[in-house]
Parts: C-alpha cells; sequence; structure tokens
C-alpha cells in the first residue's frame, strides 16, 4: 500500500491535513481501485469533503502526499475530473446550462480560444446522457435542485476523465434524479471509469458502492462495501452517537 | 446656457470631443469590468480601492508640488494597491473577516487621504484647484493629453476582457472546478483587480474617487435585470455605463458648476432604479407579472 504504483487510480500515502493547526485529517494510507465505484462515510466534519480537497490539491497537505497514477495531482490533472457540492456556487449566475457544460471543455480548449462546434456537439451529447438536453438553453436559475447536480455531472462528463470525483451528488435531489444518477454511475463503470463519490445516505451504501472509505478525522476501514461496512465498524465510526448508531447497527445486520 | 449645449453638441472644439470620447469610453470600461466585480462578490474591495487611490493622489500632488497627471495617477495605484494587499493580509492572517478589514481600510486610508488634501489646500503656494477635482471629478478640467491617456487606457481594459472573457467568466462561477483544470485562478483574480485599479485610476479625473464605484457596479447590476445570459449582460452593461458617462460628461459640461461624477452617478442611478422596476428579468413589474400569472396557472 506504501507504494505508489501506476496502475492505481488514487493513492493516499500518509496524509495530514490541518486548519489553522487543528488536525482535520490524521495520517490517511489508502489507495483507490480501478474501474470501481468507491464511497466515502462518516459523520459530519469527519474530513470526508476534505480528503477529496486533498486529492484534487485544493487543500494544502500538512504531511503525506498523493500520486495519480504515480503522478503527482499537477501532471495529471487531466485524467481527473471534480464534481463540486452543488451550494458551492451561485445558481443565479447568468449562463444557461449548456455553457455550465461546455465549460468541462474549457481545459482541453486552452487559452483564449472560444468552444468550436464540435465542443457544442459534445456538450449536447453530455447533456442527452443525464436527460437534461431539453434544458440546454434554460438558465440555470429555473433549474430545480436535481437538474442543477445533472447539469453539474453532464459538465464533468465533458471532460471525459478517467477518476471523477463527485462530492455529495445525491443531496438534496429528487428519487428520479437519484435514480438517474446511479444509473449513469453504473454506465461510467461499465466504461472501466473510477469513480469515488462523498455519501451521507446510509441506507443505498450497499446498493450504490463497491467499495467503501470510513472516515472520521482517521481512516477507520477501507475495502470492498461487504466487508467494511460492518456493525463494529460504523461503531467506531458513529462512536458516541446513540441514535445514528442503532440505525446504523440496523442496517448493518440487514443483507443487501 | 444654450451656447454650452451648442458647443459640446457641434463637437468643434477638439478638447470637448475628446474629453466626451474619453468619459464614455470609460463608462463603457466600466460596464465591462463592473460585469466581472459583481459576478466575483468584489463589489466592496473595488470601493475600499477607489477610495484607498486618494491619498496616493494627494502624496504625489504634495511630493512634486504641481498638478502632474501621470505623477498623479502614480500616486493612486500606489496607495490603492496598497489599500486592497492590506485588506488581503488583513482578513487572511487575522480573526478581522473581510467586510470589516474593508470598513477600516476604506475610511482609514479616506481619512488620511482628505487630511491630506486640506493641507494641501490650505498651502499658499500651491494650486488649489487641482485636488477637489481628484475627489469629485471634473471631466472640462482634463486637457486632451490626459483624455487621450483616459482613452488609451479604457481600450486596452476592453481588449483584456475580451480576450480572457471565457477565462474570467469560468473563475467567477466556479473558481474551485476552475483550479481543478488547471486554470491558475490566483492569477486570473490578480488580473482582474488589476484591471480593476487601472480602470479606477483612469476614471480618477472624470469622476473621483468617491463615486467611481457606482459607474464600477451599477450599470452591470442594472444589466442584470435585462438579461440571463452573461454576454448580453456585459454588452447592456457597457452600454449603460457608456451613455452614463456621456449623459453626466455632457450636464457638467453644460455648467460649469456642477462636477462630473456626481451627475455621471446620478444617470446611472437612475438607469439603475428604471431596470430594477421595468427589467423583463426579475424587475418589480416582470416578477409582479409572472407571480400572478403563474398563481393562475394549474400545476402540471
Amino acid at each position: 500500500m506504501n507504494e505508489h504504483r501506476a496502475d492505481t487510480p488514487i493513492s493516499i500515502h500518509s496524509l495530514s491535513i490541518a486548519y489553522r493547526r487543528k488536525p482535520v485529517l490524521w495520517d490517511i494510507d489508502l489507495d483507490i481501485e480501478e474501474g470501481k465505484i468507491t464511497g466515502i462515510i462518516g459523520p459530519n466534519g469527519s474530513g470526508k469533503t476534505t480528503l477529496m480537497k486533498a486529492v484534487l490539491d485544493l487543500v494544502p497537505k500538512a504531511s503525506g502526499d498523493v500520486r495519480i497514477y504515480g503522478q503527482p495531482f499537477s501532471r495529471s490533472r487531466r485524467l481527473v475530473s471534480y464534481v463540486p457540492q452543488r451550494e458551492s456556487v451561485d445558481w443565479e449566475f447568468p449562463v444557461s446550462a449548456l455553457e455550465v457544460v461546455l465549460m468541462g471543455r474549457y481545459g482541453s480548449l486552452g487559452w483564449f480560444r472560444r468552444p468550436k462546434r464540435a465542443d457544442y456537439s459534445q456538450a449536447r451529447a453530455c447533456l442527452q446522457k443525464v436527460g437534461m438536453l431539453e434544458f440546454a438553453d434554460r438558465q440555470i436559475n429555473q433549474l430545480s435542485g436535481g437538474q442543477q447536480q445533472r447539469v453539474f455531472l453532464a459538465r464533468a462528463l465533458a471532460q471525459d476523465a478517467k477518476i471523477y470525483l463527485m462530492d455529495e451528488p445525491f443531496a438534496g435531489v429528487d428519487a428520479a434524479t437519484e435514480g438517474a444518477i446511479i444509473k449513469l454511475l453504473f454506465d461510467m463503470r461499465a466504461e472501466g471509469r473510477t469513480i469515488v463519490v462523498v455519501h451521507h445516505d446510509l441506507h443505498s451504501v450497499r446498493r450504490y458502492f463497491d467499495n467503501l472509505i470510513l472516515l472520521n478525522m482517521r481512516l477507520i476501514a477501507v475495502g470492498p462495501t461487504a466487508e467494511v461496512f460492518t456493525e463494529s465498524n460504523l461503531d467506531l465510526l458513529y462512536g458516541g452517537r446513540l441514535t445514528l448508531l442503532s440505525e446504523a447497527s440496523h442496517l448493518a445486520s440487514k443483507p443487501a | 446656457m444654450l451656447e454650452d449645449l451648442l458647443r459640446i453638441f457641434s463637437f468643434q472644439d477638439l478638447n470637448t470631443r475628446v474629453v466626451l470620447a474619453g468619459t464614455t469610453l470609460l463608462g463603457t470600461a466600466c460596464g465591462a469590468i463592473g460585469t466581472f466585480t459583481l459576478l466575483r462578490q468584489r463589489a466592496l474591495v473595488g470601493d475600499a480601492l477607489s477610495h484607498a487611490a486618494l491619498p496616493g493622489v494627494c502624496l504625489a500632488f504634495l511630493i512634486l508640488g504641481q498638478k502632474s497627471f501621470a505623477g498623479l495617477l502614480f500616486g493612486a495605484l500606489v496607495s490603492g494597491t496598497a489599500g486592497v494587499l492590506v485588506i488581503y493580509l488583513v482578513s487572511r492572517y487575522t480573526r478581522v473577516s473581510e467586510d470589516a478589514s474593508i470598513g477600516i481600510v476604506l475610511s482609514t486610508f479616506f481619512g488620511f487621504g482628505i487630511t491630506l488634501s486640506r493641507l494641501i489646500q490650505n498651502d499658499p503656494q500651491g494650486n488649489k484647484s487641482g485636488i477637489e477635482t481628484f475627489i469629485y471629478g471634473k471631466a472640462a478640467s482634463m486637457l486632451t493629453a490626459d483624455a487621450w491617456m483616459m482613452l488609451c487606457i479604457c481600450l486596452g481594459v476592453l481588449i483584456v476582457l475580451l480576450a480572457l472573457f471565457k477565462e474570467l467568466t469560468l473563475v467567477c462561477f466556479d473558481p474551485d472546478f476552475a483550479r481543478t483544470a488547471g486554470w491558475p485562478v490566483g492569477a486570473l483574480d490578480l488580473l482582474l483587480m488589476a484591471v480593476l485599479v487601472v480602470t479606477t485610476i483612469a476614471g480618477l479625473q472624470a469622476v473621483g474617487v468617491v463615486l467611481i464605484i457606482a459607474l464600477l457596479i451599477t450599470p452591470s447590476a442594472a444589466a442584470r435585470f435585462w438579461t440571463d445570459d452573461i454576454k448580453s449582460m456585459m454588452a447592456i452593461s457597457c452600454f449603460f455605463g457608456g451613455s452614463s458617462a456621456f449623459i453626466g460628461t455632457v450636464i457638467s459640461g453644460v455648467s460649469s458648476r456642477i462636477a462630473t461624477g456626481p451627475m455621471i452617478v446620478l444617470t446611472a442611478a437612475l438607469i439603475f432604479v428604471i431596470s430594477l422596476l421595468f427589467g423583463s428579468r426579475g424587475g418589480v413589474l416582470a416578477r409582479f407579472y409572472s407571480g400572478s400569472v403563474a398563481s393562475m396557472e394549474s400545476p402540471q
């Protein structure tokens, strides 16, 4: 696990992160398996989003390092696509759904160049994949929460990456959108893409994720969902929070 | 008064023509940079920046002993940039939040500037008329060379913003995503700030430090009421800024007692109020109308 192998999509070694000298993540060691959907779960403030941002070089590391297929992120960013939390942007911003998706093409366009016809058709194809083509010209402030989330996913698809990091893509979306998103993730997995999802709903963990990361400042457990989504691990993860604990143990003992 | 109007509109006088073209282009450039400033939520920083420019203008005046346009602009550039830097350092490295540090820097720098301007005005040897111009703006006091300089700066600003339209839009909408895609968000933010500084400095003599922020923010805020598309928003904002500056300059040109800055700002404010009430996208009337229509429609 300590080796940065070139065939491992994401390899995290001895990673620690601190905000204003208070530790947020402590000595994380893990590898993400290629072509699988990996969930990250843990209580609020357990550092799930921070872990994702550390992989993306968005927060400074106190120590340790992260490799993408054996390379630092700065040299392999084209392989990685990020879907931020929906609340992280201002949806009153004056752009259409199609223009947001086009932003996924900007990286490969480079400086000064405007999107060409090929970029537009690819952006439309990505909107089609998330079932949002009919809303292409709709202003983003006129979309529902679930529709906005799907536009974000379409933007990520437009980047055509190998690794997808998604921060709470299922938060606050309707059931139809949740179904559409998970189908999309399964399709992406079938294409051999690696997907990492920060998640908060324990009910769907067994159905959605091949592998699981249990995080609460420290790494509690990592591995195949069937092996690590156990009562004793959830006990460690949510320790002390009794109501959640009983719900969690109920879920863990129930076969999928 | 009629003669003055005739003089302005006949464009006989070269200086009038250049000054009018200069302020109109300034308004246009302000409308353009204002769009990004507003969308990046930097309006308050722009306000602090323009107020922080005053002590630099006064110091340059005191040191140079006479009104040298380039010298005064350089002074404004240095102290305006220093003000923004102090805001950044205080909000980043102390417990003071950004809005509080903006308030502190704005008032401190401006207070210092006012003190210096009183010193200048009480100096029996100094040229007293010059410094007031930079506080409230007086386009009529501009020399042809000053106006040409303003024209060139504003053209440069427009070219930079149009060239980097795609990049700046991305940074304003989703800076984290932009960073992961490899865009130098810090550098683009800095460029945006630099363009804001340059535009503010360029407009000091015509509009003045107190009111330049209104010309930066009001036209783009008004434009947002007419469109949901960032390209149209910028075009409309440029049009509003340019016409506010044109009308304001003409009014102040007719009467020598009226400062240009307030006239430009009042014109921009009038456009804003009209947009707020009648704008097709989120204007008060449009909202009222669509609200009543929506309540009559049956849900799908």
